[in-house]
């Protein structure tokens, strides 16, 4: 059948149009602005405040000073803490833990699937504010359920956010956010047809060779997609600070809590802080690059 | 090779009895179709054997091993499934090797069983190819390659062929017949299709609502169907089943709409006639009816409802009273009937049922 527009170009450009006054309103402007804004000097307080100064590359060279950026409190340490964070809660607790409970649950029906489904969906729909005070409330050294718990084991009440606070942070954020890798990998198992796995049992496949012969390759698709969403995501997640304020001794302190101390805490150096905006945009653009190019390569190689 | 054993199988999902108390001797080497309508058994009843689903009560057994609780790898059997179950993200070599691999036999010993397979069974040309660069029926003997290869005690069909169209589903059917002659291996074989049950099986067990209703050769079924369901069932067209009542004094048959048929020497030759005024059901096979222009002795009236060319023989839709009688004429050429006819059965070739639908005679 051929294919006709309904609409001319012009009509189909009037209906983009408020979607694209948005777009442009709420994400270009303020973009281009702290894109500005990281050239100068601009305060929120002080003589810089209405007087700033173009000051070059001077905020770019404060984040990447080499002498001091490991340092907690420096740019340098928020991405380290914030790649250790990436890489404990999302790539292994979140993308980990969905495949985990999804395939542990494939094929299965009844009360124990449903609670846990229900269960980590609650977790992720949850408020963030409710879910963080819950966590406070649980993770407590001497009121906690945790401590409670293993107290009445005899193992102890350790001060979690105290003494284990990026810890803490890991287990709270992969237990908030595997809901969307348990949907998706349950919905891209229930694709796969019962026949494939049957085959498989028949033929007299264990249950790692069916995972590694047949579960993960017909899933990798999902799971390289699932991946950089996830790390994209956790990469800019600002939640842990509700836990640890970024402390103690900002060794919680991710990029975004950095960002945020930077430019609306203490000297409100909102010129340092477009700088580091900038840097972290920069970063989820690669990620984002990486994710395209692998999706357009699995398309060109089915 | 092994004999396959059911002693009194029951599988229940919820409260539907799937597998109503089966018991069942598949012999060695023998190929038998399990043939019956869907939601009837069947299919489970093969899972059951490949220990896909559990019997709840009963025992199984492959040669003298109760394989009753043991699971799918233990049973060394292989399965072709319906839909194939080849792996897209798989070679066919890979594919028809996977069973020899999850065994642990090498990549070299694999290609080389994997090609002596594929020459025999003409699929050598494409073992580096992927499933979706296959037509369907290059699919469907890679999913019997991979059985093949397996050299399990058994092979177990669930529909093969029919994902396949008309055509290629004859070939198929010929192809997989002399396979099973060529390697002898224990067969048993899900189908609805009676044609196909027919064709291939040396027996048929006919099931419905989880009860076997018959088993016996595809002759012996077709010959002495056991009851209405199986009459019905095999045979095409089926078999003209006639509701009525039996007058035994009289030697009659008498049609639910009045319509009498002479029933001759048919109930006194009977060590089990049926009582006088009991209800029965008379079958008569389309092609044991002949049809007459005139009034004939011992023929019933009706009107000509259709007239079917089939090619190698034509069918014959009659209207008597309410029903619809098939006659299946051997001949090509249409005969030239007026609108009211006369049939005549051939009553020695008829089947008395009861009415819970057995057979008497």
């Amino acid at each position: 059948m051929e294919r006709r527009a309904i609409f001319s170009a012009k009509v189909g450009f009037l209906f983009l149009a408020p979607a694209l006054a948005f777009v442009a309103v709420f994400l270009l402007y303020p973009f281009v602005r702290v894109f500005l804004l990281s050239f100068t000097n601009q305060t929120l307080l002080g003589t810089t405040a209405p007087n700033p100064e173009w000051v070059g590359f001077d905020n770019y060279r404060r984040l990447f000073d080499f002498d001091r950026w490991m340092r907690l409190g420096e740019f340098g340490s928020a991405l380290k803490i914030t790649t250790q964070f990436v890489i404990g809660s999302a790539l292994i607790g979140q993308v980990g833990l969905g495949l985990l409970i999804a395939w542990a649950f494939y094929r299965k029906k009844g009360v124990l699937r449903e609670t846990v489904y229900t269960l980590v969906i609650m977790a992720w729909i949850i408020p963030e504010t409710v879910v963080a005070f819950t966590w406070v409330a649980f993770l407590d050294r001497d009121f906690g359920t945790l401590n409670a718990l293993l107290d009445a084991v005899g193992l102890g009440q350790p001060d979690w956010l105290f003494k284990h606070p990026l810890e803490s942070i890991i287990l709270f954020n992969s237990w908030r956010g595997a809901a969307f890798s348990l949907l998706l990998f349950s919905s891209a198992l229930e694709t796969i047809p019962p026949s494939y796995i049957e085959t498989a049992e028949v033929a007299g496949a264990n249950a790692w060779q069916k995972f590694r012969d047949i579960f993960f390759p017909l899933l990798r698709g999902h799971i390289l997609t699932d991946l950089i969403l996830i790390t994209l995501w956790t990469f800019n997640v600002f939640t842990p600070f509700l836990l640890t304020g970024g402390g103690p001794a900002r060794r919680t302190e991710l990029v975004s809590i950095y960002t945020y101390r930077t430019a609306f805490h203490g000297q409100h150096e909102f010129g340092k802080g477009g700088a580091i905006a900038v840097v972290m945009m920069l970063i989820n653009f690669a990620l984002a690059l990486v994710y395209l190019s692998l999706i357009r390569r699995r398309r060109v190689h089915g | 090779m092994s004999q396959i054993t059911f002693e009194n199988v029951v599988k229940r999902f919820g409260s539907v009895v799937a597998v109503d108390n089966v018991t069942l001797t598949i012999g060695e080497g023998e190929f038998v179709a399990l043939l019956g309508p869907s939601g009837c058994g069947k299919t489970t009843t093969l899972r059951l054997i490949a220990g896909l689903e559990l019997a709840d009560q009963g025992r199984i057994l492959i040669g003298d091993r109760d394989v009753t609780y043991l699971p799918p790898a233990a049973r060394d059997v292989a399965m072709v499934f319906q839909d194939y179950a080849l792996y897209p993200h798989m070679t066919i070599l890979d594919n028809i090797g996977y069973p020899l691999k999850v065994r642990g036999v090498s990549r070299a010993e694999r290609a080389r069983r994997v090609t002596e397979v594929a020459r025999e069974l003409q699929i050598a040309n494409l073992l580096e190819r992927r499933p979706s660069q296959l037509s369907g029926g290059q699919q469907q003997r890679a999913s019997v390659a991979r059985a093949v290869v397996h050299q399990a005690v058994a092979f177990l069909f669930d529909e093969p062929l029919s994902n396949l169209d008309a055509q290629l589903r004859l070939e198929a059917r010929a192809f997989l017949k002399h396979l099973q002659n060529e390697l002898g291996v224990t067969t048993v074989y899900v189908t609805h299709d009676q044609a196909e049950a027919m064709a291939l099986a040396d027996r048929i067990v006919v099931m419905r609502l989880g009860k076997i209703m018959q088993i016996g050769t595809p002759l012996e079924v077709y010959r002495n169907p056991a009851n209405t369901f199986v009459a019905s069932f095999i045979g095409s067209p089926p078999m003209n089943l006639l509701s009525g009542t039996a007058l035994v004094g009289q030697g009659q048959f008498v049609m639910d709409d009045e319509t009498v048929i002479d029933m001759g020497e048919v109930y006194r030759r009977m060590s089990r006639p049926p009582l006088d005024g009991q209800e029965i059901t008379l079958g008569i096979r389309p092609e044991h009816i002949t049809i007459h222009a005139e009034p004939h002795p011992h023929a019933i009236p009706g009107q000509l409802y259709v007239v079917q060319p089939m090619g190698g023989e034509t069918l014959v839709n009659v209207r008597v009273g309410s029903k619809l009688v098939t006659v299946r004429l051997f001949q090509d050429e249409p005969p030239a009937l007026p609108d009211q006819v006369w049939l005549k059965p051939a009553l020695d070739a008829s089947f008395v049922y009861g009415a819970d639908g057995e057979r008497l005679s």
